[in-house]
């Protein structure tokens, strides 16, 4: 265990990628395998399922620090971590235990699940009492499942290839699958990761997705793009759908559906059921999942919005009539595999032609090729980019048709671009404040916003909240609101303060749509703050009229 | 009757007319220490500890009306008798004990109860009523030894130098910064200070506090290798500034009992956060009161609600001031004019 604390340490102690890579390096080479098998999962982003409820660690704490409920409650709220704030108010044993991370994992906290609260207590205690604080707060955040640390997979996956003399996509494939929630992790699995090639390696794969390849942000003005990107020929342009990305692997007669979280969801979407027939095997194909009605609606106006999509992928069951009410398609916009073969090392243009190929040769019904689009020049495309609200989608994808299939976010290969649409946006008063977690613990980060239910200069008038942001200000300016927040509360609701209206922010999101939970009756997605109107007084910021004027 | 009331310019005593830290200009000033929020301009009359006179006139001006009181002397004004004991929060700091008609009221301004060596150690003033601070008051906050802090940046200094990188070490240039500069091993490498912090050293060795030998950061050549090998302090208000551009290529650290916390630490996104404050933490601040024998605790600037809630708790008569003093290690606080 202290070895991983040392790690985490490491990492944790700085934000150099390179400073991070030799520590994970120095970690895996002196880590047992059993060891660096978990470690791999934990920084890759495995979770299991929280062993211990959040209450039995609570009152744990609270009687060995020997404090009362609320300055435990106090301390929490100051550090915004619950891990933290306990491995901060118990008895720490000063060395800390040298046991490896495999035997703290299955020994000690996989075996706390589904104990009854006395007993886990009794196990609790002689557990803690063997860690150093950095020990401490790391095993704390394994049993809540929130362990996390500025590491992206794709560092691991480096880490390891160099260990292991590797290429690092070769790592990065055997990695697909490893963070699942029914892989438990090995000595024989970590070895596997970083074993030699073997000839077999390709066949044995079952049904095993591809690292999906990962679009950067455009965001330069248009009239730059000729100096940026060469000209729209170099480019296969495409629209940015707004669904669920997703592969879709056939293989020796079997389907797999895989959403980019590495998830298996094949059983969630039924009408894709029916490609296990007619795909021909050993194909791989990239796309967007998306609710499709075509209705007697032109056939471009057939995408649902995200919202129709999302109450799908919550439901256990799928009845008849949500199926008939928001059946899916896949707009397939890539091939990765192909006759059983590896395509991704061939150009964009080769792969798409082959796509092309595919669908037209084979009745796909629930398969729509994504169309392309082509324009003189970068500014017919950004005209054409404003018709994508209408359409229903995000903007657009620029690929490189030169462009090999990386592994996430690399650039090495040629790039993707999403130039996506700008966000709506109101300007909205804050109303109400939260403490944050984590780099914003103490700080009033976490805000809600509300418009006007009427237009100005109506009498008695009020501020309707409907939305919550928290991410979008500098830190510099989160500080600056923080003192505002702190000077203006009218009222502490535990963690929650309301404060006199003075901030008007404007909010950007990328959605909107009617709703009965919110009493605005309306809710917007993935809100947060474009910029601070410091010009605009609370009297000027936007009314319900406005938002409605959007849903249209 | 009370000896201390919470005013709109700051804690005024009644009987003897005047003010603690007044944050407006008053008349009768009795300043605690230095640091901004503490010592402001503008006041009529100023009253300090002894070994505090020299910061005093280095931030507030040679020309103030300044006198001094060696710690534990008494003198008598308006029928109170004032004195003056060590704080242990930085040079020249002081608690303010107040006698009045039997009763006795201790104000401690800003305070840390461990000795460090670059000013007189805390000492516990029996009273009825003690005004504390709460800075760091909650149990979270537990300091590691000093042995253990300056071992830590005595090493981060040595590995960064073996790898031919600037160790910038970022603190509150009075009293932190000494304080350091007194842990520092010199041996590492050479010491470089920023504009903000020389001054206040040159006061420290005056008072005759031994503190390493240090050099202007200004008067180095860019490109110079002793860069390389050097400790830099300088305050927090330098850090993304045109200044540092001169380091090359640099590790960064910050200093204050707040990087106890992970989330302030990588709020404040430097390299590395040592927990070295000049503030009591929560046994601190439970040690000091309870030494005092208070009955009576008011609490000033910090957790306020907290530690009020706590001592009443423990059967104490715990209440709160409302003061506008701040915290000298956060940045929100603007540095002082040298």
């Amino acid at each position: 265990m202290k070895a991983f604390a040392t790690l985490y340490l490491r990492l944790d102690a700085t934000t150099s990628s390179n400073a991070k890579l030799e520590a994970l390096r120095d970690y895996f080479a002196s880590a047992p395998a059993e060891d660096a098998a978990w470690a791999v999962y934990f920084l890759a982003g495995g979770r299991p399922r929280q062993l211990v409820p959040t209450r039995v660690l609570r009152e744990q704490a609270t009687a060995q620090a020997g404090l009362p409920d609320w300055l435990f409650e106090e301390s929490y709220q100051a550090v915004g971590d619950l891990a933290e704030t306990i491995s901060l108010l118990v008895p720490v044993h000063a060395d800390g235990s040298n046991e490896g991370l495999a035997t703290w994992v299955e020994q000690y906290l996989l075996t706390l699940r589904g104990l009854s609260p006395e007993q886990v207590q009794q196990r609790l205690q002689p557990l803690w009492a063997q860690l150093d604080r950095p020990s401490l707060m790391l095993c704390l955040k394994l049993i809540t499942g929130s362990f996390r640390v500025g590491v992206s997979k794709l560092l691991v996956t480096r880490a390891l290839a160099q260990l292991a003399g590797l290429d690092a996509k070769r790592i990065a494939q055997r990695m697909v699958g490893y963070t699942d929630i029914s892989h438990r992790p090995t000595a024989a699995s970590y070895q596997r990761l970083v074993a030699a090639e073997s000839a077999d390696e390709h066949s044995q794969r079952g049904g095993q997705p591809y690292p999906f390849f990962l679009a950067h942000p455009l965001q330069a003005p248009t009239e730059q793009f000729d100096t940026l990107l060469g000209p729209p020929s170099a480019w296969q342009i495409e629209w940015k759908w707004d669904g669920i990305r997703a592969q879709v692997v056939k293989r020796e007669g079997q389907l797999w559906v895989w959403s980019r979280g590495e998830e298996l969801v094949t059983e969630r979407f039924p009408e894709l059921h029916s490609l296990a027939q007619t795909l021909p095997d050993g194909v791989v194909l990239d796309g967007e999942i998306l609710v499709w009605k075509p209705g007697d609606t032109p056939a471009e106006l057939a995408v649902q919005p995200f919202a129709l999509l999302q109450q799908r992928i919550g439901r256990k069951t799928l009845g008849k009539k949500l199926l008939s009410d928001a059946p899916v398609v896949l707009q397939a916009y890539d091939l990765l595999e192909w006759q059983g073969e590896d395509w991704r090392n061939r150009p964009q243009h080769e792969r798409r032609w082959q796509l092309e190929r595919l669908v037209e040769d084979h009745p796909l019904a629930p398969v729509l090729l994504s169309p392309l689009l082509d324009g003189p020049d970068w500014a017919d495309l950004a005209r054409q980019r404003e018709q994508s609200r209408s359409l229903g989608v995000e903007g657009l994808m620029l690929k490189q048709r030169e462009a090999l299939y990386g592994v996430g976010r690399t650039k090495d290969m040629g790039t993707w671009w999403k130039w996506k649409i700008d966000p709506f946006s109101v300007d909205a008063v804050l109303i109400y404040a939260q403490r944050g977690h984590g780099r914003r613990a103490s700080l009033y980060s976490d805000y809600t916003f509300a418009v006007w239910d009427a237009p100005a200069g109506t009498q008695g008038r009020a501020l309707v909240p409907f939305a919550k942001a928290y991410s979008g200000l500098s830190d510099e300016e989160m500080r600056k609101v923080d003192a505002i927040i702190r000077k203006t509360t009218v009222e502490t609701f535990g963690p929650v303060r309301s404060v006199t209206p003075t901030l008007v922010f404007e909010l950007g999101f990328e959605g909107i749509a009617l709703s009965k939970r919110h009493k605005s009756g309306i809710a917007v997605r993935f809100p947060r703050m474009l910029r601070w109107r410091l010009d605009k007084p609370v009297e000027e910021a936007d009314d319900l009229a406005t938002l409605q004027a959007l849903l249209a | 009757m009370d000896l201390v009331i919470a005013r709109p310019e700051g804690l005024y005593c009644p009987p003897g007319d005047f003010y603690i830290d007044p944050w407006r200009p008053v008349d009768r000033a009795v300043i605690t220490h230095g640091h901004g929020d503490h010592a402001r301009t503008g006041n009529g009359h100023y009253l300090t500890a002894s070994p505090g006179a020299g910061i005093l006139r280095s931030r507030l001006g040679q020309g103030i009306n300044l006198q001094t009181l060696p710690y534990g002397e008494r003198l008598i004004h308006h029928g109170v008798t004032l004195s003056l004991h060590p704080a242990g929060h930085v040079l020249g700091s002081a608690q303010v004990r107040l006698e009045h008609q039997g009763q006795v009221w201790v104000a401690s301004g800003d305070y840390k109860v461990e000795p460090d060596g670059t000013c007189t150690p805390f000492e516990p003033v029996p009273c009825h009523t003690f005004i504390t601070e709460s800075t760091f008051g909650l149990p979270i906050y537990r300091w590691p030894s000093q042995g253990e802090i300056f071992a830590g940046i005595n090493a981060w200094w040595r590995a960064n130098s073996e790898q031919g990188k600037a160790s910038v070490l970022f603190c509150y240039a009075f009293g932190k910064a000494q304080r350091i500069l007194h842990g520092l091993d010199p041996s590492i490498g050479p010491i470089l200070v920023h504009g903000a912090v020389e001054p206040l050293n040159r006061v420290y060795r005056d008072a005759g506090i031994h503190l390493p030998q240090t050099h202007y950061a200004g008067d180095i050549p860019r490109n110079d290798p002793l860069l390389r090998q050097a400790l830099v302090l300088a305050p927090p208000s330098a850090g993304g500034s045109s200044w540092m551009r001169r380091f090359g290529e640099y590790s960064d650290a910050f200093a204050s009992g707040w990087m106890l916390l992970r989330g302030a630490r990588r709020r404040r996104g430097v390299d590395r956060g040592f927990v070295l404050s000049d503030h009591a933490d929560w046994p601190g601040l439970l040690w000091a009161i309870g030494q005092t024998g208070a009955e009576r605790v008011m609490v000033t600037h910090g957790s306020v609600n907290v530690l009020v809630r706590y001592l009443n708790e423990q059967g104490l008569d715990a209440r709160a001031f409302a003061t506008e003093y701040g915290d000298e290690d956060d940045v929100a606080t603007t540095e002082p004019a040298l």
